[in-house]
């Protein structure tokens, strides 16, 4: 089987002004996985989440793992309907570049299965930690909204989507 | 048919690139289900592999194991963080025949996923380290993490074999092998 070359950049943006949230819309399908990069600071000590296709129904969980610089911890969520959790492990701080969250949708447009996300979270303020979310759909993702549970995205965060296709 | 799902790569050469991340070869498991997934011929032309999983165990939940080069002497050893959704713990291994990289469930449509890099991986000099970032959750249970195992051999890796000990993969569960150019 013949390699390939991928991981391309589907979309990317810097906030030119506070922004309460940002969606990727109209994600194709046709990649195998999607990796979603994000370096944001935020206005409020609070947390982020991401909402996929718009659901609000209580369909996510999530378990986490982290550190926060004295403990380690971990948390679990059940039947949530507000997203599932970005920055599970502690808060964001006020500058754009202070915080960073990879998240992976493995198999994210495969529409037999519920999705998995995989976020590795990395905010220097606060804490380190992995979060694994599931969303119990069998819907492909074909949107993404990253939005902050109150107060705004700081100017400058950057909101990058990724998309790899396996050979 | 249940058994084994190997994938032949390219051992000479791959294509030109203009970019440093490729896909390589990618194996699904069928309806039959299968208790191994092997890459083999793995080309020493990149600098780090990764491989993405998305995986689902049809017995019972049991632990992700993998081997290089089909070495299963005492020569792995690993750490692990992970959490529960109420204890975070840690625990390590040495002298193992294996690689430990997580549980894997059972839950219907439920999939365990995993980021794992092979840093180095066809350097002839010095010791393999692969590290990964893992986690499942079944709306009520679960756990989330991050290894590190070592395969003390200087050989460069060709071939790596994954599997749930004596269970099986189920239908749909994917690994797909990128290699990363330095």
């Amino acid at each position: 089987m013949a390699a390939g070359s991928t991981y391309t950049p589907i979309a990317t943006t810097t906030l030119a002004s506070a922004a309460a949230s940002y969606t990727f819309s109209s994600i194709p399908s046709t990649y195998t996985d999607l990796v979603l990069v994000t370096n944001f600071g935020a206005d409020t000590a609070t947390y982020a989440r991401c909402r996929i296709n718009g659901d609000t129904g209580s369909n996510y969980s999530e378990t986490s793992v982290g550190g926060n610089g004295s403990l380690a911890q971990s948390f679990r969520d059940s039947n949530v309907s507000n997203g599932a959790y970005i920055t599970y492990n502690g808060y964001a701080g006020t500058n754009a570049g202070s915080a960073m969250y990879t998240l992976n949708f493995n198999n994210y447009s495969n529409t037999t299965t519920y999705k998995t996300i995989l976020t590795r979270e990395a905010a220097a303020a606060s804490s380190a930690g992995a979060t694994v979310s599931l969303w119990r759909s069998t819907a492909a993702i074909n949107s993404i909204m990253l939005y902050m549970n109150s107060g705004n995205f700081a100017i400058g965060s950057t909101f990058t989507l990724y998309g790899i296709a396996a050979a | 048919m249940i058994g084994a799902i190997t994938a032949g790569l390219f051992s000479t050469g791959v294509a030109v690139s203009t970019t440093s991340y490729e896909s390589i070869a990618t194996v699904t498991v069928g309806a039959g289900n299968a208790t191994s997934i092997d890459f083999t011929s793995i080309a020493g032309t990149y600098k780090h592999l990764q491989l993405r999983c998305y995986l689902r165990n049809t017995t019972a939940l049991s632990s992700l194991y993998m081997n290089f080069n089909s070495d299963t002497g005492a020569n792995y050893a690993r750490h692990r963080l992970s959490g529960d959704g109420s204890t975070a713990s840690a625990a390590a291994a040495t002298s193992s025949t294996f690689m430990g990289l997580g549980d894997i469930p059972t839950t219907a449509s439920t999939f365990y996923t995993s980021v794992i890099d092979i840093l180095d991986y066809s350097n002839t000099s010095k010791n393999k380290t692969v590290r990964n970032l893992y986690g499942y959750d079944l709306n009520g249970s679960g756990e989330a993490g991050i290894r590190s195992n070592l395969w003390a051999s200087t050989s460069a890796v060709t071939s790596i074999s994954v599997t749930l000990g004596s269970n099986q993969f189920s239908q749909y569960s994917q690994i797909a092998l990128y290699g990363i150019k330095g």
